[in-house]
């Protein structure tokens, strides 16, 4: 039976989880140097264009279509079958292609978070290839084991709201991958690179803050009280990360800084995700206040000892706070908030931290793997990383023979 | 005493910058400029349009020194800047009347370094 607020919601909060995508790619382009802003721009464009295409083509249904396997059916390609009747089994109140065009969109911006651990490196040409791939066997397979019908880790109980293991935790691990193969960017011994442009930094931080409520509250896939929770929720963990941030580098550094704020609070929504819809208010602040605490020391401490080149820290804030929201939800959940959900360890149910842990673990095993192998393959057949001079002179130019900006008119 | 200007590729100054600190050279001016020489421009492309002949990015580095530094400078600049292609760039060496430091108002050679 089609309820016409949820469909409504469903699909606004579609264009919302869409927009973060740029929203993205402003956050990230802001970050890096002059000579590189276009590339990131394009990336994060053409990861639209490419994943909207293999979502409908066999992405929606290698993720969901029911069956016991890695991944889901063939009996949705081209989305036969998925009509504007309602699927009972994901959604049984809105039209299934609301579900899987809201889908669609979380497809779209899991790879793209990836983008920022080999920023200004890396061949267009194998950027495309290497992102179709990841698409078609890490997301889809671990889309479909954590969401799909049939998924092994669904049935075993898995709680991940909006997806701070299948978007979060497997982007931020594919990002480590990414950037540890890939190496350093050259000249960064002497200077590592400012941003080249901080207020772009922060536009996408508002835009991806924005959109993030169709990301969680969305996830409820309909307009009802748990997704007032979702939203509640979302919007005090990233304002709790994002204070803390900015204490931890006051008391830290002496200054706080509007790039710190904007860091914090992008963590603080990245640790909501999983959580969202199983936790109530209060531990949504102790989930915030302490993700800036995890991510901070990842990318202050960890980062510079271990010595790769995340070079907008895709994994120091994307996988750092996934694998903490996905462990938070295990220690906060409550039935009292989602009945359909389940009782965390605070709630008298050590289980299901255990379950959460495993579901971690699973999706960090794999994605390195599989990622890894990717990598390899891509860099087989047509190299990865762009020669010396190419870097030097920015990707802006070299790649896409366009800048950004001019010097005079 | 002498002012050295070249103009380089941008993409060359971390180089040349790295080849200064190693002879102690690290009083340098850097600004963006726009010019060309023999080189043809880049060709960019928008929205099919192709435009060629461009004005180029160059760096241009300001660099005064005393004379015994002058040799060494050239050197590094040259070591640091140099593909063998066009458009590599000019060093260009001036005759430097006069150096002040505005915060002692120092004159001369003690003024530069």
């Amino acid at each position: 039976m089609i309820n016409s607020g949820d469909t409504a919601w469903v699909l606004v909060s579609s264009a919302l989880v869409l927009l973060m995508t740029p929203g993205l790619a402003f956050f990230y382009g802001g970050m890096v140097r002059r000579k590189n802003m276009l590339s990131i721009l394009m990336q994060c464009f053409i990861v639209m264009c490419v994943l909207s295409v293999q979502w409908v083509l066999y992405g929606y249904s290698l993720s969901f279509a029911p069956a016991k396997g890695f991944w889901g059916g063939f009996g949705w390609l081209g989305l036969n079958g998925v009509g504007l009747e309602p699927y009972a089994d994901y959604a049984g109140t809105i039209p299934h292609q609301a579900f899987m065009i809201f889908q669609a969109m979380f497809a779209i911006i899991t790879p793209a978070l990836i983008i920022g651990a080999f920023a200004e490196r890396m061949k267009f040409s194998a950027f495309l290839l290497f992102t179709i791939l990841w698409a078609t066997f890490v997301y889809d397979p671990l889309c479909h084991w954590v969401w799909g019908m049939g998924g092994w880790l669904r049935n075993m109980g898995a709680l991940d709201f909006a997806g701070g293991t299948v978007v979060h935790i497997n982007a931020g691990i594919a990002a480590l991958v990414t950037a540890l193969v890939i190496g350093k960017r050259k000249n960064l011994d002497h200077n590592a690179p400012a941003p080249h442009n901080l207020p772009f930094v922060v536009l996408g931080t508002g835009l991806l803050w924005f959109g993030w409520f169709g990301f969680n509250a969305g996830s409820a896939l309909g307009a009802n009280g748990l997704a007032v929770n979702a939203f509640v929720v979302t919007n005090t963990a990233a304002a709790a990360a994002g204070l803390s941030w900015a204490v931890i580098e006051w008391v830290k550094n002496g200054k706080p800084t509007m790039f710190g704020v904007a860091s914090g609070a992008v963590a603080g929504l990245v640790a909501i995700t999983p959580a969202a819809g199983y936790v109530s208010v209060v531990p949504a602040i102790v989930i915030g206040l302490l993700v800036s605490v995890f991510c901070f020391i990842a990318v202050t401490v960890i980062k510079p000892k271990l010595g790769y080149d995340d070079s907008l820290d895709a994994f120091g804030v994307h996988c750092v706070g996934g694998i903490w929201g996905a462990l938070a939800t295990g220690l906060f959940a409550s039935k009292a908030v989602n009945p359909a959900g389940a009782d965390g360890l605070f709630f008298g149910n050590p289980k299901q931290l255990l379950i959460q842990l495993i579901t971690v673990l699973v999706t960090i095993g794999y994605t390195l793997v599989v990622t890894f192998v990717i990598y390899k393959v891509v860099d087989l057949l047509i190299g990865v990383r762009v020669g010396e001079k190419e870097e030097m002179m920015g990707l802006d130019l070299t790649q896409h023979r366009e800048r950004a900006y001019t010097v005079l008119e | 005493m002498k002012l050295v200007i070249a103009i380089i590729q941008p993409y060359k100054l971390e180089e040349v910058k790295g080849e200064l600190y190693k002879i102690d050279v690290n009083l340098i001016t850097v600004s963006e400029v726009l010019g060309h020489g023999r080189q043809m421009g880049v060709t960019e492309v928008y929205r099919g349009a192709k435009e060629t002949g461009n004005l180029l990015r160059k760096i241009r580095l300001e660099i005064a020194i005393n004379d015994s530094y002058l040799e060494p400078t050239i050197k590094a600049i040259t070591k640091g800047a140099k593909t063998g292609e066009t458009g590599d760039g000019k060093i260009f060496v001036l005759d430097l009347k006069e150096c002040v430091r505005i915060r002692t108002e120092e004159r001369g050679s003690v003024a530069i370094g």
